[in-house]
């Protein structure tokens, strides 16, 4: 799990390399001889809010299933903060170490309270003995309110999360992540088929959250994209197409390109 | 008004296991007086027969509850536990046949009638320790418990799950049937065990055992739904129903779900164990035609018409389809079968929720739990 010290390291990395959460290098994926990732390179930094674009079939859900691992790759390294390789780690490992996925379809424990869901996503021992006796002490409680607060569900706390709407989904799940105090947040798409008021609210939610937590939101929506993101990589073909400003990459001719060309 | 909405969200929550707990003490307070002390002659005296039988359909119950915690409240759905109770009826079995002692028709005081009949010289090195009721008691969770645990971690560490680990599950069953069906494996063959004579000493055929029996069901019913009750409303509990609704989103969460399914699904087998083990001396008989199959997706389709996912449900349904099941099978017996194919159709397209969803649906529509409870 410790990071060998030859690891290789680019030069233009090496300077920042102190404040880097996430590491991918050379990462290639391939799916019956299609290749969904292409030696994939992308460093996230600490505290950073990084927007992903790029068309269908880029890679960008493939990506997020190699860092969560749900995919092994078949080549390439993969490494959380300085000691954590993640292609040796399982999904809950992973989860565990401090990474939180939300998914493209909101996925609540809709059975479940939305108070329950929240204490159901906290960190801490997640086995089966400590469950069965576990009981909510003061700071948890506190915990579990301070993210209603944030997600802006206090008021809904008693309620099934099944009847909440779609974006009150949304909400739920980004505070079921917050509950597992991930150092990085991994969000697929997080404002599609949400209201605009809906989406500004989730536009803020995650302004908030970068710089106490480093963000990685995959998301179509350009406007959307312009409203957060400081840092936009753009993916085509699992490879990096452009890296910079929002302004930076929609004048980039090979992203001009690969978009109108579609 | 705030107080009175909780004071009814507590009641609709609560008044099933209140009731429950109620009707399960009166049970067990009433059968052995109407037993013992109501005269003969009176219309309300219990036959023994009547005492077995209720004890049957607690066991039942028994069963009906650890396939509702697993089906219930963990989605896995078992078309096999009928094999777990099975086995801890044949090892309650083994120690009712080694207690009928010197009194067989062959009258070895060692080996049961069946052994001699095969003519075999000693005893199989599987049944040694079976004298002892303490060591039966051990094996009747030991042996159940150790295959759920084999079985259930193979299945989950590879992630079978859905119709697939039903399928296996009735695989388990059919398997051990057809092995216990054998002579040569030295369970009595497709006699299976009977003739018990008495256990720690009492005869089976006094009243007294017969009530000592009856009230030893009617509490580890009482502690089975205790303990599932507890499991269920613990966080572990919330956990396993996450893993029904939702099963990636947990693991995501970081919880190692095939642990969870895997400690329930041993939990809910040693409960199916435990009511095979107080069915068979009761009964008085245990064979293989326990193991088949068909037993088994009996024990859901009692969960489904009782209601699954409240504990009580599955219990009210054991009782209930079983009752049906002995007024038919001496009424109309060949239609019994029809009747409950019918039953569960019926409960299936009119009553999602069994008959305990249907009723608290009912109750709280005309508000019934409101003006009892003021």
């Amino acid at each position: 799990m410790i990071a060998p010290l030859d690891t290789p390291v680019t030069a233009g990395v090496q300077k920042a390399i102190q404040g880097m959460v996430l590491y991918l290098e050379g990462i290639t994926v391939r799916f019956d001889g299609f290749k969904a990732l292409d030696a994939l390179t992308l460093y996230i930094e600490i505290g950073e809010l990084r927007c992903i674009i790029g068309p269908n079939g880029a890679g960008k859900t493939t990506m997020m299933d190699v860092i969560t691992g749900k995919t092994r790759p078949d080549s390439g390294t993969a490494w959380f903060g300085q000691s954590i390789d993640l292609l040796a780690c399982s999904e809950p490992q992973i989860a565990q170490a401090g990474i939180g996925r939300k998914f493209q379809k909101p996925t609540v424990f809709e059975q479940h309270t939305v108070f329950e869901n929240l204490e159901l996503a906290m960190a801490g021992n997640k086995s089966v003995w400590r469950a069965l006796f576990a009981r909510i002490g003061p700071d948890q409680r506190e915990k579990i309110e301070a993210s209603l607060e944030m997600i802006g569900l206090k008021d809904r706390r008693g309620d099934r999360a099944g009847a909440l709407s779609h974006g009150q989904k949304q909400w739920l799940e980004i505070g079921m992540l917050l509950m597992q105090e991930p150092q990085l947040l991994l969000i697929d798409e997080p404002v599609a088929g949400m209201t605009p008021h809906e989406t500004e609210r989730t536009a803020e939610l995650l302004v908030s959250l970068a710089g106490r937590h480093s963000v990685v939101v995959v998301e179509h929506d350009m406007d959307f994209v312009r409203s957060i993101a400081r840092r936009v990589t753009v993916l085509h073909e699992g490879r990096v197409l452009s890296e910079g400003t929002i302004d930076e990459v929609q004048n980039d001719p090979k992203v001009i390109e690969v978009y109108l060309g579609q | 008004m705030e107080a009175l909405k909780n004071l009814q969200v507590a009641l609709r929550r609560e008044a099933g296991p209140t009731l429950f707990l109620l009707v399960l003490g009166a049970v067990g307070v009433l059968v052995p007086l109407l037993y013992f002390i109501v005269p003969e002659t009176s219309a309300f005296h219990l036959s023994g027969y009547t005492v077995t039988l209720i004890a049957k359909y607690m066991s039942y119950a028994i069963l009906a509850m650890a396939v509702d915690l697993i089906w219930g409240y963990c989605g896995i759905l078992s078309l096999g536990h009928g094999a777990f109770f099975a086995l801890g009826g044949y090892a309650m079995g083994m120690y009712l046949m080694r207690a009928i002692g010197s009194r067989g028709v062959y009258g070895d005081p060692v080996l049961p009638d069946f052994m001699v009949f095969l003519n075999w010289k000693e005893l199989p090195w599987f049944w040694y320790g079976f004298e002892h009721l303490w060591f039966a008691l051990l094996m009747v969770l030991a042996v159940p418990g150790l295959l759920a645990l084999v079985f259930g971690y193979l299945a989950f560490r590879s992630r079978v799950s859905g119709v697939y680990l039903s399928i296996i599950t009735q695989a388990l069953t059919y398997a051990l049937m057809l092995a216990f069906f054998r002579n040569d494996m030295g369970f009595g063959g497709n006699n299976g065990f009977t003739d018990f004579k008495d256990i720690a000493g009492f005869s089976l055929q006094s009243p007294g055992t017969r009530v000592v029996l009856f009230l030893c069901t009617v509490l580890v019913l009482g502690a089975s739904y205790l303990l599932c009750r507890f499991v269920v409303s613990s966080r572990a509990g919330r956990v396993i129903q996450a893993v029904r609704d939702a099963e990636n989103r947990a693991r995501f969460l970081g919880y190692r779900v095939e642990y969870y399914k895997l400690w329930v699904w041993v939990l809910s087998a040693l409960l199916a164990a435990l009511a095979g083990a107080l069915y068979v001396p009761q009964i008085g008989i245990i064979n293989p035609s326990e193991f088949s199959p068909a037993n088994s997706i009996e024990i859901v389709i009692w969960v489904a018409i009782g209601g699954r996912g409240t504990l009580y449900g599955a219990a009210a349904g054991a009782v209930f389809v079983n009752y049906a099941k002995t007024f038919f099978t001496a009424a109309l017996p060949s239609f019994w079968l029809y009747a409950l194919g019918t039953l569960f159709i019926v409960v299936t397209l009119f009553l999602p929720r069994g008959i305990v969803g249907a009723l608290t649906a009912a109750a709280g529509r005309s508000g019934w739990r409101r003006r009892t409870a003021l």
